[in-house]
This record gives C-alpha cells, sequence and structure tokens, in this order.
C-alpha cells in the first residue's frame, strides 16, 4: 500500500524552505517533544518499533538506551548522512527536498538524548547538498529552533554540517567518528561502542538521515499510532530507492507490506522493466545483500509471497533469501551479465576497503583480479572455488561489516548463477561477444502477464 | 606563496570553532576540501604543510588523511575533473560505454589529463545517484542521465568557457 509519511509534503512546491514547511505542519512535532520529558521521546521512539534505515535495522529506541550518561561528560548525536552503498540514494533525496524535516528530527533527537553539538556527516561528493542543510539550519536558527535557550525551554543546540572526502567505509558508524575526528576513516574495534566511547571519546549515537526524520512522524502521531504502519517488527514507511533495468528509476516510500512483484511491476512503483524484457535477477537492500533470481525473488522457497520487509526479503537466509538492507534496490534484465556486474561490485569494494584488516584488503582485490580474469575471457574453473574460498574466508573475519558485505555479493552471485561463470570459463570467446542468454536456465525466469 | 585568502581565512576559523577547544584536527577534511579548490585543484606538499600549521598538527596528521580520502587529488588535475561512475547500477545503464566514448574523444586513458590541461577523467565508484544513472561528477554538481550528445555539448561548453 502506498503510504505518505515522510514524504507526505512531496507534492508541495517550496517545501524546502521554512515558511512553506511550517505553514504545513512543519515543527509541530518539535513543538510537542519541547514539552515531553526527554526520556519519554526515548519512550514513543521505542514504541514505534523505529528500526535503523541505514542498513543493519536495530531497533533505534534500543540504540538510545544504551547512551551513557556520565555526570559532566557532553554527549553528542551524529546524523550519518554517508550514503555509499551502491543502489542508494534515499537520504539524499531526503536532504535536498525535504531539510527541514532531517533538521526538525535532529533537533527532537538532540532534546532526547542531550546533545547540545550534533553534527551531520554528509559524504563530500554530495557538495550541493550542504549549502540547502545549511540554509534550512540558518532559517531554523532565526525561528529559534537551533541555538540558545531552545523556544525557552532552556535547551542549548547547535547543528553543523561535516564534508566528508569520499570514503564508502565512513559509513560505518566507528569509522565515521574516526573521520569527524579528522583521521583517516579506520574502523574502531568493539566495544567500547559508541555509545559509551565515541566522538572524542564522549558517548555518541550515529543514526541515519532516514531514521532521524521519522522521529517527526513518531512524535507527530506517536509511537503507538506509528507502529501501526507495515507490519510485524517492520512498523513505519521504508523509502526505498530504484535503479537499474526498470521504467521509473526513483525514491518511492512503501509502508512494507506491498509485494515484490506488485513493487516491481506496479504503475504507481519501478513501472516493470523496460523495452519488454524479462526479470533475471534483484538486489533489493544495496549492493551487499544477496542478489537474488526472479524466481525466488518473488516466491520465497516455501512458495509464499515475497513482501517488502525486513521478515520477509531474508526468508530462506542466505540459501535462498536476501535482506531489506539500506533499500537500494537493484533490478538486473534479462540482458545483464551477472559476471559484470559482480566484477564492478568487487572492484567497488576492493577501492573502497580501508586495508587494516588483511582477510579484506588482500582478498577484495584478489576477487577483483579472478573476477575481471573470468570476465575477460581468461578464467579457469578452478577459479570459481577459488572465489567460493576466499569470500568465506573474509566474511566474519574483519574489524567492521565492510568484509561481510564485499563477501556476499561474490557467494550469493556464485550460490545462484554458477552455470554462468561455467559458461564464461568454457566459452571464453563467445562471452566477450554477447551475455549469458536466459534461455540457459532449467528455471523459466519471471514473465510478466501479458509479456 | 600559499595562503588562503582573508576572507576564506575567516571561513577556516569558522569551521574550527564547531568543533571543541583542542579538537581542531576535526576541523581537517572541511579545511582541506578549501585547500584544493583555493589552490590548483590539488593538494601539493606545501598546501598540506599550510593546512598542518593552521591546525597546529603534525604534517604526517594531513598526508596521511589527504591520501586516505578518493576526492582529494594528490597529483596534478586538469582544470575540469569528469568523474564518471563505473559501479554496478551505473554499468547497468551503459557507463561503460560513456567512458569509452570520452577516453576517444578527448584521446586520454583513464586517470589521465588532456595535453592543453583542460580535462582529467577519473573513474569513480558509487556516488550515490544510481537512480539517475549513468552519471558523473564535475566541480561539486552531478550531471546526470548521460548520453554521447550529453558529453559532447558538455565538453563544448568547458572548452568555450576555458577560452573566456
Amino acid at each position: 500500500m502506498a503510504v505518505k509519511v515522510l514524504l507526505k509534503n512531496d507534492h508541495i512546491e517550496g517545501i524546502r524552505y521554512y515558511d512553506t514547511y511550517r505553514k504545513h505542519g512543519g515543527y509541530a512535532a518539535a513543538e510537542k517533544a519541547l514539552k515531553m520529558a526527554p526520556a519519554d521521546i526515548v519512550e514513543e521512539v521505542k514504541k514505534s518499533g523505529l528500526r535503523g534505515r541505514g542498513g543493519a535495522g536495530f531497533p533505534t529506541g534500543m540504540k538510545w538506551s544504551f547512551l551513557a550518561k556520565p555526570e559532566g561528560v557532553p554527549r553528542h548525536l551524529v546524523c550519518n548522512a554517508d550514503e555509499s552503498e551502491p543502489g542508494t540514494f534515499k537520504d539524499r533525496y531526503l536532504m535536498e527536498f525535504h531539510p527541514h524535516t532531517l533538521i526538525e528530527g535532529l533537533l527532537i533527537s538532540s532534546f532526547a538524548l542531550g546533545s547540545n553539538a550534533t553534527y551531520i556527516y554528509i559524504r563530500g561528493e554530495y557538495a550541493w547538498i550542504v549549502a540547502i542543510l545549511e540554509q534550512a539550519i540558518d532559517e531554523a536558527k532565526k525561528n529559534g529552533w537551533l541555538g540558545k535557550n531552545i523556544q525557552g525551554t532552556g535547551f542549548d543546540c547547535e547543528i553543523y554540517v561535516h564534508r566528508g572526502a569520499g570514503a564508502y567505509i565512513c559509513g560505518e558508524e566507528t569509522a565515521l567518528i574516526e573521520s569527524l575526528e579528522g583521521k583517516r576513516g579506520n574502523p574502531r574495534m568493539k566495544p567500547p561502542f559508541p555509545a559509551i566511547q565515541g566522538l572524542w571519546m564522549r558517548p555518541t549515537v550515529v543514526n541515519n538521515v532516514e531514521t532521524l526524520a521519522a522521529v517527526v512522524p513518531i512524535i507527530n502521531m506517536g509511537g503507538e499510532e506509528y507502529a501501526k504502519i507495515g507490519v510485524g517488527r517492520s512498523t513505519g514507511s521504508k523509502l526505498l530507492s530504484v535503479c537499474g533495468n526498470v521504467n521509473k528509476p526513483g525514491v518511492y516510500e512503501i509502508d512494507m507490506t506491498i509485494s515484490v512483484e506488485e513493487f516491481i511491476y506496479s504503475d504507481e512503483y519501478c513501472g516493470g522493466i523496460p523495452n519488454g524484457k524479462r526479470l533475471k535477477a534483484c538486489i533489493p537492500g544495496g549492493s551487499s545483500v544477496p542478489i537474488v533470481p526472479a524466481n525466488l525473488l518473488f516466491k520465497t522457497a516455501k512458495g509464499e509471497t515475497r513482501y517488502m520487509n525486513y521478515e520477509s526479503l531474508s526468508d530462506g537466509g542466505f540459501a535462498t533469501g536476501t535482506m531489506m538492507g539500506s533499500g537500494g534496490f537493484i533490478v538486473l534484465d534479462e540482458d545483464q551479465c551477472i559476471v559484470r556486474h559482480t566484477m564492478t561490485l568487487a572492484r567497488f569494494y576492493n577501492h573502497e576497503s580501508c586495508g587494516q584488516c588483511s582477510p579484506c584488503r588482500e582478498g577484495t582485490g584478489w576477487m577483483y583480479k579472478i573476477l575481471k580474469n573470468i570476465e575477460n575471457g581468461k578464467g579457469k574453473m578452478s577459479d570459481i572455488d577459488l572465489l567460493w574460498d576466499i569470500q568465506r574466508r573474509i566474511e566474519g573475519n574483519t574489524i567492521c561489516p565492510l568484509g561481510d558485505a564485499a563477501a556476499w555479493p561474490v557467494a550469493a552471485a556464485i550460490r545462484h548463477f554458477r552455470d554462468e561463470f561455467e559458461w564464461h570459463v568454457n566459452n571464453p570467446e563467445e562471452s566477450q561477444r554477447r551475455n549469458f542468454g536466459l534461455a540457459h536456465y532449467a528455471d523459466p525466469i519471471h514473465v510478466p502477464a501479458g509479456a | 606563496m600559499i595562503k588562503f585568502s582573508e576572507e576564506r581565512l575567516k571561513k577556516v576559523h569558522e569551521i574550527i570553532a564547531r568543533y571543541p577547544d583542542g579538537k581542531q584536527k576535526s576541523a581537517l577534511i572541511p579545511i582541506l576540501h578549501m585547500a584544493q579548490d583555493d589552490f590548483g585543484g590539488w593538494l601539493d606538499a606545501p598546501a598540506m604543510d599550510y593546512v598542518a600549521e593552521l591546525l597546529q598538527i603534525k604534517p604526517i596528521e594531513v598526508y596521511e588523511v589527504a591520501t586516505f580520502y578518493s576526492m582529494f587529488n594528490t597529483k596534478p588535475v586538469g582544470k575540469h575533473v569528469l568523474e564518471v561512475c563505473r559501479t554496478g547500477p551505473c554499468m547497468l545503464n551503459g557507463s561503460d560505454d560513456i567512458i569509452d566514448y570520452i577516453k576517444e574523444k578527448l584521446g586520454i586513458s583513464e586517470g589521465e589529463t588532456t595535453a592543453d590541461g583542460l580535462f582529467t577523467l577519473k573513474p569513480a565508484e558509487c556516488l550515490g545517484a544510481c537512480g539517475y544513472a549513468p552519471m558523473m561528477q564535475l566541480g561539486e554538481h552531478y550531471k546526470e542521465h548521460l548520453t554521447k550528445e550529453k558529453i559532447d555539448t558538455l565538453i563544448a561548453e568547458l572548452r568555450g568557457g576555458a577560452k573566456n
């Protein structure tokens, strides 16, 4: 079902500016929240069931309740706007078109957590969005929503935009903290967790843009009402960014009760696959999550309909399922080459590995090299098993999840499309001229009705 | 001599003031962006030493950061850096063809700069514009839904601008 929660004002011209935002109910949640006890705000977020929208899906209210509050030590809220997972561009959309929703969410969350200096760490490439956010911050400040003694509550809060400089790894919260301290983005060992010792060794909460923006509707409607949107433990609305081979790429808001098939083929969302082509595979949650072939995308291995939510997408584990991840929805049509696509992802993770842990530093480069060979007709059959072996030895053996993120796409591609890898090895010349066709698959890949 | 203008120095101090006392190192990345913008599009050792001095940190602390982040150029680049994304989602929408076309048109390979010093081609990894692929980053802006025709227009415009 279509819901409009975060993007309910999407159609209003000028919603980027304070006056328009305020006129359409903006800062009403802030007004309400500033009259509440901070602990009650945390309680509402807990009740809402909101899960981190950056990719891990950890319950936000629980994360907030872990924040240490030692006497006399400042605490910080940091907004993770280092959106870099291939396929993901939803936070960019929120910041570019709804900056005040984020600023309002940040104000409420800062008040709840007691952060007097809150930072938005934004990926360096989103340079023009820095100006949009800073303008929104200025407007909010002029209208008494930031600065000293906000709305007479005695609460002080400043929000600063901090620009990164091109490093995927800085989306990992401890790497982000290191980067914000002016260092290389090398993730830290945990524990201690940021909630105890984070930015400048002070208690810190790091949340994704969409997560913090969602605090606004949660306060407006109340945690319990918000939890009624969605299904089971997938509460609220979720932004999805769609790319690849679909008729209507872009950012969509869903309530997590629609089926994957409807999401891809309905005109309200992706609008189907261009040029009447058939669907081959999909990576539904950003490039790190396992790719699934079309026949496992619409139905789980048990034959049940698969829905666009955390539980349903991961049904079957990695053997036959995938993950909701960051909501970066990548669609591949019948003409796409799985080997080449996997190679570009391996190159990405190799480029982005910080180099701290040897399994990831060495393994990502090794996997890229092998995949490049197979793609270029120089692969051996034993390379496929070698790839499997390398990814297995990276997974779980690194300080941060980048190692897993690099291993999973390779593992899933081999798990579901091994025949395509073998075909490349067996047909080195032909594989240079054309892609492995759908006709090779024993299972019919999804054919839309009427095609 | 390498030095920010008075106005830019004011901005530097404004940025440093965003962080607690004694944590001025946090301003390093934002200030390196300013240095790269003001001192010729890349960071040479004197520029990095100057930033170290401004922030009262050791030069090595600047070098190790400048070499870590892909947006900082530690070698000279052309006046316009064409950073074309080539990761999965862009690849699905033809970024390979766009990169090949630019190579052919400008007569340079990946990472190279044209002889007139105008253009550098720098293949990039995912820039968060997957729904608007293929795309490139040009300075502080994105150019999206790229086609060969769009590349022609863009390069002609940039060449025209260079003459003024």
